[in-house]
């Protein structure tokens, strides 16, 4: 079973962090993540910018709103997400536009500030 | 990370928000601050008995508030409040008191502690020290070694521009559109103030410097996601970051100033630069270029830029002449020369300062600039004069010595022509 773990924390604290500091958390995750890479077992990991960086589309009636900043609500829970390489913020949202087309789904945008693609080998999708 | 050095990061980063809502609280800076100074204490000594609360920042105000009042009520000798120690387990109370710090109602908050710092009647670095002190938790010693002076003068300095603070008054009211939209104005250029205190570098060591850099794009981060739509902050951000990004690149190992040209572009922070550029693009979404934008993009076409050559001086030039049309500036025809001497010449762009000579006689880049592009032309006797003038206005011995450079460096072109 392939699993994503998603990181929540108070950006505000993060932030505060020496170099030093976030280097040591980063060190420390990479010593316990070395066991999944060794056996290729390590899918991408990634760290966003923060969310001052973020845009997002959601749908109102039948336009699409694109508004700044991350999403807010706490009505809609996480699903899934995409990483797409494009050139600029304007063709990432024209992109997520004609996916989201005559979905009521919101997508937050997020730069990507660290990426590392990991080893994990392509899989089939898991039967529904 | 060790527990205390959390506990010191979530106080330091629920400082703005808690400081704001003791101040709407009190209408008073020193009680706002004895009180969250208070909070921290108790903060201190509970968290790491009882665990971090829920939400630290309610948990500061919640107490911070308390105490304040606690403190009145013993001098009348009425009933204590309950201690703070059972607070963190009203998970209740907590949560109700998180709910009353709705959005709109903490980001006047910090809005408004972070305005009370601009008053037009302070002059810039006063504005800077008591943003350090108010907002940010700087502590005199911290600030005064900033500022190069003596403690007991900063402390002089603060206190003076507290008073005059008070007395300005700033309406509590909840501000309507026009007002918020001023003071955000205010607060950006404040915020700029202190990236340029630690940027410029014109007195106080590097460290302390650098730090203020850090500190000028936090606030900025906090004021855009209080605010996500301003394109301005946006660009204020932008800004801060790209320049930022070059910091160890500026100086060579002896403390000089290197030029952007010799800049060793792989010291260049790469996290800093993609993140101003990800939101200078975000900015020119909305089209509506201000200053800040306009200055960031200009800082973006440096640095995507992999190397001098790959500099488009055209569109920046382009820029530089938005710029002067919005404000026009003679420091920005100055700015502007630079990408005219690198598309049309160095004798057009001595054409185009030509008329600033009168205004710009006692600004040191000027004749630094000015000399420059006389000494690319071959015509080294104006040039070393011109540099003559830039080393008597240098207000650091690096801006003396960068100058120097360049008269050697005529001196050597000067024996080999």
């Amino acid at each position: 079973m392939l699993y994503a773990i998603l990181c929540y924390h108070n950006e505000d604290v993060v932030m505060s962090w020496s170099r030093e500091e976030d280097d040591a958390v980063l060190a420390k995750r990479r010593r316990v993540q070395k066991e999944l890479v060794d056996t290729d077992r390590m899918g991408p990991a990634i760290r966003l910018m923060p969310t001052s960086a973020a845009t997002t589309l959601r749908a109102s009636g039948n336009e699409h709103l694109v508004l700044d900043g991350p999403f807010a609500e706490t009505k809609e829970q996480l699903l899934g997400f995409y990483v797409v390489d494009c050139e600029n913020l304007e063709e990432v949202v024209d992109f997520a536009k004609r996916m989201k087309e005559g979905e009521s789904v919101t997508f937050e945008i997020r730069p990507v500030q660290i990426f590392e693609k990991g080893n994990l080998p392509e899989r089939e999708p898991s039967a529904k | 990370m060790t527990e205390l050095a959390w506990i010191e990061n979530a106080l330091t980063s629920a400082r703005p928000q808690a400081m704001g809502a003791l101040l709407r609280y009190f209408r008073d800076l020193d009680r706002a601050e004895e009180a969250f100074q208070e909070a921290c204490l108790r903060a201190l000594k509970n968290w790491p008995l009882k665990g971090p609360p829920r939400d630290p920042t309610a948990w500061l105000i919640f107490v911070g508030r308390n105490a304040a009042l606690d403190g009145v009520r013993r001098d009348s000798r009425n009933t204590a409040l309950p201690p703070e120690d059972r607070i963190s387990d009203l998970d209740d109370v907590e949560g109700d008191m998180a709910e009353r710090l709705d959005d709109a109602h903490y980001r006047d908050d910090i809005l408004r502690l972070m305005f009370v710092c601009c008053h037009p009647d302070l002059p810039a670095t006063q504005q800077v020290a008591l943003a350090l002190r108010i907002v940010s938790g700087l502590s005199v010693r911290e600030i005064a070694s900033a500022f190069l002076v003596g403690e007991k003068a900063m402390e002089q300095r603060i206190t003076r521009a507290k008073r005059r603070v008070a007395e300005a008054n700033v309406p509590f009211a909840a501000p309507d559109a026009v007002e918020r939209s001023k003071r955000l104005g205010a607060v950006a250029a404040m915020i700029y103030l202190v990236f340029n205190e630690g940027y410029s570098a014109t007195s106080g060591t590097d460290v302390v410097r650098a730090s203020l850099c850090d500190e000028a794009i936090r606030l900025a981060r906090l004021l855009l996601r209080l605010f996500p739509s301003e394109p301005e902050i946006m660009g204020l951000l932008a800004l801060m970051l790209l320049q930022h990004a070059r910091s160890a690149a500026r100086t060579d190992a002896d403390g000089n100033a290197v030029l952007l040209d010799d800049q060793d572009r792989s010291l260049w922070n790469r996290t800093g630069i993609e993140e101003g550029l990800a939101l200078v693009d975000k900015a020119l979404r909305h089209g509506r270029p201000g200053s800040y934008q306009i200055q960031a993009a200009i800082a973006a076409l440096h640095a995507r830029a992999r190397t001098p050559e790959e500099t488009d001086w055209e569109e920046i030039d382009l820029l530089y002449q938005m710029l002067e049309s919005q404000t026009p500036s003679p420091v920005i025809t100055l700015n502007r020369s630079v990408a005219v001497s690198k598309t049309h010449g160095p004798e057009t762009a001595l054409q185009l300062i030509a008329p600033l000579a009168e205004r710009l006689s006692g600004y040191f880049y000027y004749h630094g600039v000015r000399g420059a592009y006389l000494s690319e032309i071959g015509r080294a006797e104006e040039a070393r004069e011109a540099f003559a003038r830039a080393i008597a206005l240098a207000r650091t011995p690096a801006e003396a010595a960068h100058i120097r450079q360049h008269l050697d460096r005529l001196a050597v072109k000067n024996r080999v022509d």
